[in-house]
């Protein structure tokens, strides 16, 4: 028996060392992000627990080298319309699939599916030229309009009709017999029931708009329209090696997103595994 | 002759009548609600894919007009040493990030599905990065594989080991991407793997523990068999997402050193938005696409016959 005890302690302390070790390999990076965006540029990469000397200066220049707040504007702003519109839009054509009869309806289905396994990165030419005949380059359309009616959309119909199948027929068809219209079931029954699956869409798909990178490149030339990533990433170019700017903006850039996380990682976790990290 | 007259008559009403019922009808607004997806689906996505097909076959560049030039674009790829290397850097991606991604994802779902305490920090700290602009993770990343004082190589220093200038060296550049685009994306996969694991009744556990079963058996006979489906669902969308990379070879390398990380989308940007060989760049866009499509059949096909378990 106590030998057994002996060596369930070894396994554990094994098991925690383990784990103890891939965690912190995941984090390092984040608090050497912190750590350096307070440092001097001449002192960059130089091991100092605390920076010595502590430079909130860093924040500000970088504040005052870029039109950073226009890019947060831009990323917020962007990542909300999206959301609010895959939310919509998916939801009402979600809610059509599950629950009204018409013909054709499945293989309609089926085709809005099917677009799923065609990578953005394959129609972007032609999307780009759509952009520029429409005069739409370099302005915020095409990053909300193609993410909507585009991929992020499918993907709200398909969880969004998933969720509406559970919702049993009673509920609905009291509404009808009261007389109420089809978009005043969707808006006033079937919307407020499935509050669980628009959190869940909520958070994927605004996680996805503000990290997208992709299409901000091939969209936007002007700064003051970029969003976070995109003035990131060409802040490398620019900045050179003032590592100490680039990760303060990159701290900026990152930290609302984790402390968000932080209270409500429960909601975050459980919705990425629902929705199959798609 | 009067009786005929009347019934015309009566079906032409009836069709109106019908037309009013239509409108208004459940049918009606089925049709209107997934209007705008439907519209969508036509100009977003079917729309572009069939133009790349017709793009891919014509000399398209950014001024004047296309002509139509039927396969030579497709010859083209055939003896353009650049896309043979582009195809090898992608398969060596990828072959080097699946395996990696799901062998520890899984490993540490198996160490996180336990109810000891501290499980959620772990879990907390591994998805992180999930979470993370793929931007913001490389940029970090590139930082620290910085040659001559980056973090990794102060700390080998402590080993007295001279580190290499990791993304300046043919060799390591495209191993670096690799282990940072890994540790990017672990943390999802775990979670789903997780997920998985929640759903193995308790039951099965307690049958083959009755019958003698040790725990390495009940992995490989209870465990294994019955979260195939989302393993084999993971591999799968972790193989396609590494046909698509892209983020971190623009913000670690840029494709270098010299082609030595340049994969299919890197190329397919490139070759479209810096040269603006629209034409060219849509037949490689095509070959991407019909990989992804060989995968995803694949799937569907595969998923019956190898899958031990599904409803």
């Amino acid at each position: 028996m106590n030998n057994r005890r002996k060596k369930s302690f070894g396994t554990k302390v094994i098991f925690y060392g383990v784990l103890t070790l891939v965690s912190l390999i995941m984090i390092v990076p984040f608090l050497w992000m912190i750590n350096t965006s307070f440092k001097d540029s001449t002192k960059i990469f130089t091991f100092q627990w605390i920076p010595d000397p502590f430079r909130w200066q860093n924040y500000l220049d970088v504040l005052e080298k870029t039109p950073f707040h226009l890019f947060y504007f831009n990323s917020i702003y962007i990542a909300v319309l999206v959301t609010i519109g895959t939310i919509f839009f998916g939801s009402l054509a979600g809610y059509a699939f599950a629950k009204l009869s018409f013909r054709g309806s499945s293989i309609l289905f089926l085709c809005l599916l099917s677009t799923m396994m065609i990578p953005v990165e394959v129609i972007t030419i032609p999307l780009f030229l759509l952009m520029r005949d429409l005069g739409l380059i370099d302005t915020h359309i095409p990053l909300i309009g193609i993410p909507i009616l585009g991929p992020a959309g499918v993907f709200g119909v398909f969880v969004m009709r998933q969720f509406f199948l559970l919702v049993p027929k009673e509920l609905e068809e009291a509404a009808k017999l009261d007389g109420c219209s089809y978009f005043r079931i969707y808006w006033s029954i079937m919307l407020p029931l499935a509050k669980p699956a628009i959190a869940t869409l909520t958070i994927f798909t605004f996680l996805t708009s503000w990290n997208e990178f992709y299409e901000p490149l091939i969209y936007i030339n002007s700064k003051e329209l970029m969003t976070l990533p995109l003035a990131l990433a060409l802040f490398t170019d620019e900045v050179g090696t003032q590592w100490e700017l680039l990760m303060s903006a990159s701290v900026m850039a990152t930290v609302p997103l984790l402390i968000i996380f932080f209270f409500a990682q429960k909601q975050f976790i459980e919705g990425v595994s629902m929705t199959g990290g798609k | 002759m009067e009786a005929n007259l009347n019934t015309s008559a009566q079906l032409s009403l009836e069709k109106k009548r019908r037309r009013k019922k239509f409108i208004g009808s459940e049918a009606f607004y089925g049709y209107l609600f997934v209007s705008p997806m439907v519209l969508g689906f036509l100009v977003v996505m079917l729309g572009p894919l069939l133009y790349s097909f017709y793009m891919s076959l014509t000399d398209w560049q950014l001024l004047g007009d296309p002509n139509f030039i039927g396969l030579e674009n497709y010859q083209r790829l055939t003896s353009d040493p650049e896309f043979g290397t582009v195809l090898k850097n992608t398969l060596i991606f990828s072959v080097g990030l699946v395996p990696v991604n799901i062998i520890l994802a899984l490993m540490l779902a198996l160490l996180l599905h336990r109810n000891l305490p501290g499980m959620g920090i772990f879990r907390t700290a591994i998805f992180i990065p999930v979470m993370t602009s793929i931007v913001v993770w490389s940029i970090i990343w590139k930082y620290m594989f910085a040659t001559d004082e980056g973090f990794i190589n102060q700390i080998l220093r402590v080993f007295s080991i001279e580190g290499p200038a990791w993304l300046y060296d043919p060799k390591l550049a495209m191993a670096a991407v690799i282990v940072v685009s890994a540790m990017k994306n672990v943390g999802l996969n775990m979670v789903l793997f997780l997920a998985a694991l929640q759903q193995v009744p308790r039951t099965l556990y307690e049958a083959s523990y009755l019958d003698g079963a040790n725990k390495s058996k009940q992995f490989w006979y209870v465990t294994l068999p019955m979260i195939t489906p989302t393993v084999f669902l993971t591999l799968i969308l972790t193989v396609i997402g590494s046909m698509k990379v892209f983020g971190q070879i623009y913000v670690m390398t840029g494709g270098g050193p010299g082609n030595h990380t340049k994969v299919l989308v890197y190329y397919i940007w490139e070759t479209a938005f810096k040269l603006f060989d629209f034409g060219y760049a849509s037949a490689i866009a095509i070959i991407l696409f019909i990989i992804i499509l060989v995968f995803t059949l694949a799937q569907w096909v595969l998923r019956k016959r190898w899958v031990f378990h599904e409803q």
